[in-house]
């Protein structure tokens, strides 16, 4: 008889071993779900994993790659403080949002202006905006006890409503001859998020992922506060007698995940998408979820996750270009990973023992 | 702006139209919860449901049988949370999560073809003498058999949960698990029970929305009334007869606003389409001071060590 015997600490090669195992198992999977609506399913994993790193037009898509993981790292990086500690902020998508919106809003406000302080006010502003967004569900849950989840996720959609609302009222391109959206901030070398070296996808968001992965690593092994987060998630009893602030660690966890999330959305709004519009968002928020989850919530590991998830979206479409692949296939994709990694989990905290029935 | 076109018997007709998804998905998550588990999927398996029940009400060209396939296509994905938090033990927040990111891609993925198509419609009874009358008639008297159903739901879980051996087992695993066990009773397959039913529940709710609520099917159409609906359960501390009142009320701040826009108020549409978030959140600080209802064993995996 099969039995699962719970390990006295979880198996470190384990936890290690987990994300790959579950890489791997989502190939599978996504390879049997591809041949389902009718592709190749080699071609459509190598095309997803394979071409956008060493394919023909590679060149092209490496630059992506830090492109589109730098969102997801600065996000996730943030996200997973609060999840250690067993805070759970899943509106990334709406502290994004609001630190977009705030960024781009302080930096148009002196528009045409040409000062090299522009871009300094714009970053302070998202990250700001991203803070105070998070700072809702945080002091509504330190006052009143509201369940963070619940008040983080509806702030998403009302993050939603005011960034449809900014971009066809009070954002709008006074030149824009009617159309919804803000000025472009790409074509307005002040505010412009540029490449630092071109053609790398290197911009100032890469650099502020990389700093909070730097800063998250020092913070969770080095300093007194990381070992307050890790110690009430772990151990909240524990905590509590060691006389952790509950309060202040629910306001520490949700205010900087909120402000790098804001970050990420400020980078992304003055660069690579470049104007503030009702779709410009592309749903990091939420995937830096898996992100944070896949890089098992340590620094380090999300620095790959981040990297793998943006080879999922880059790899992603161009699946969907030449090989028509739908572009929700990818989305189904990322979900199945998060599935395969919790369910592996198992085997990081249980022990599978084979025993003989008892004899009662 | 003309608010004199809002016809207030319609509205209240609607209203009940309105909240009808939010009220069978809180019911099915409230009997998840009582049971001990949080399964924060609800929307996920909403969405499932909806594109389940819509593509198969236009293939068949039955609605009614739309919605035993979205109560089976919600019943299935909630067996992947199942497996997940009861036999793999995994977090039950991060389960639920990837259960919504799951199912907003499966069904994007499974609704590419029926974008713009028209589903077969659900007749509304009519009982003769009763829906012709003035007011009380198209109020009470002239709506689908779901929305009854999902008033009868809240009546048989009531009654389930308060007067029957069943109810009360159910409460005691959500309650107390160790001691549950202690007494015999299976755990983990009430639990595995529990969130079954609340899936199948959540897949009628999100078909709801397809196949009369809206009726069509476009990506992301439930729009967080998952979410709403897990705010419910808490709003309506456990109860389910405070359940149905709080998708009311719901469902009212949703056809009034929408009516409002309707309507041409001169507040803008976005802050309109956000109120029903708003209220959500409001209406949790509230409710949330008081934690005495909720299932003592709420969120916490249970693995009998021998």
């Amino acid at each position: 008889m099969i039995r699962l015997e719970k390990r006295p600490q979880p198996s470190r090669v384990w936890s290690m071993a987990t994300p790959l195992v579950a890489v791997l198992a989502t190939m599978i999977a996504g390879g049997l779900l591809f041949a389902a609506l009718g592709k190749n399913p080699v071609e459509a994993i190598r095309t997803i994993f394979w071409d956008p790193l060493f394919g023909e037009f590679a060149f092209y898509y490496r630059p992506q790659l830090l492109v589109k993981g730098a969102p997801l790292v600065l996000i996730a990086i943030g996200l997973s403080l609060g999840f250690r500690a067993g805070i759970w902020n899943i509106g990334a998508e709406g502290q994004y949002i609001m630190g977009a919106i705030c960024g781009a809003g302080a930096g148009l406000a002196f528009y045409p202006a040409d000062s090299a302080l522009i871009f300094p006010l714009m970053v302070v502003a998202g990250a700001l905006g991203g803070w105070a967004w998070a700072m809702i569900p945080a002091v509504l849950k330190t006052r009143f006890g509201t369940n963070e989840i619940l008040v983080s996720l509806m702030l998403v959609y009302v993050a939603e409503q005011f960034l449809a609302s900014v971009s066809l009222g009070l954002l709008k391109n006074p030149e824009g001859f009617g159309f919804p959206g803000s000025r472009n901030l790409q074509s307005w070398d002040a505010a412009h998020n540029a490449e630092l070296i071109t053609g790398t996808g290197m911009h100032w968001g890469v650099v502020a992922a990389l700093i909070a992965v730097i800063f998250a690593y020092v913070l969770l092994n080095r300093h007194m506060l990381g070992y307050h987060i890790r110690l009430s998630g772990e151990a909240p009893r524990a905590a509590r007698f060691a006389g952790v602030n509950p309060t202040r660690l629910v306001l520490f966890c949700l205010g900087t995940s909120g402000a790098l999330a804001g970050l990420a959305g400020l980078f992304e709004v003055s660069g690579p998408s470049g104007q503030i519009s009702i779709d410009f968002n592309v749903g990091y928020g939420f995937t830096a979820i898996i992100v944070a989850f896949l890089g098992r919530l340590h620094p380090v590991g999300i620095l790959l996750a981040g990297g793998l998830m943006a080879l999922t979206y880059i790899g992603g479409d161009i699946a969907q270009s030449n090989m028509g692949l739908p572009s929700a296939a990818i989305q189904v994709f990322q979900g199945m990973l998060l599935f395969f990694l919790l369910a592996l989990d198992l085997l990081t905290n249980f022990r599978i023992a084979l025993s003989k029935p008892e004899v009662v | 702006m003309d608010l004199s076109a809002i016809n207030p018997v319609l509205l209240v007709a609607s209203l009940m139209v309105a909240a009808t998804p939010i009220l069978i998905a809180a019911i099915g998550e409230l009997v998840v919860e009582k049971s001990g588990v949080l399964n924060l999927g609800v929307e996920g398996m909403m969405i499932t449901g909806a594109i389940a029940g819509f593509a198969t009400a236009v293939e068949t060209g039955s609605p009614l049988l739309g919605f035993f396939a979205a109560a089976f296509a919600g019943a299935a994905l909630s067996v992947l949370f199942g497996f997940l938090t009861q036999i793999a033990q995994a977090n039950q927040v991060a389960s639920g999560l990837a259960l919504t990111l799951f199912g907003l891609g499966l069904s994007a993925l499974m609704g590419q073809s029926y974008v713009g198509v028209k589903p077969p419609q659900m007749s509304d009874i009519h009982i003769p003498v009763l829906s012709d009358l003035p007011v009380v008639g198209p109020i009470l008297f002239g709506h689908d058999i779901i929305l009854y159903f999902g008033i009868a739901l809240t009546a048989a879980v009531w009654a389930l949960l308060k007067f029957s051996r069943a109810g009360l087992v159910l409460r005691a695993v959500g309650e107390n698990h160790d001691a549950a066990h202690a007494l015999g009773y299976k755990v983990i397959r009430i639990r595995l029970m529990a969130i079954l039913f609340g899936g199948a529940c959540a897949g009628i709710g999100g078909a709801y929305i397809s196949l009369i609520r809206v009726p069509q099917w476009t990506e992301g159409m439930t729009a967080g009334v998952g979410w709403i609906a897990l705010a419910l359960v808490v709003f309506a501390s456990w109860k389910p007869w405070r359940a149905l009142l709080g998708a009311y009320l719901f469902g009212g701040v949703t056809v009034v606003q929408l009516n409002l826009q309707a309507a041409g108020v001169a507040i803008p549409v976005e802050y309109l389409a956000m109120s029903p978030y708003v209220i959500t959140i409001i209406v949790l600080v509230i409710l949330s001071a008081d934690k005495s209802s909720a299932p003592a064993a709420l969120g916490r995996n249970f693995h009998a060590s021998r």
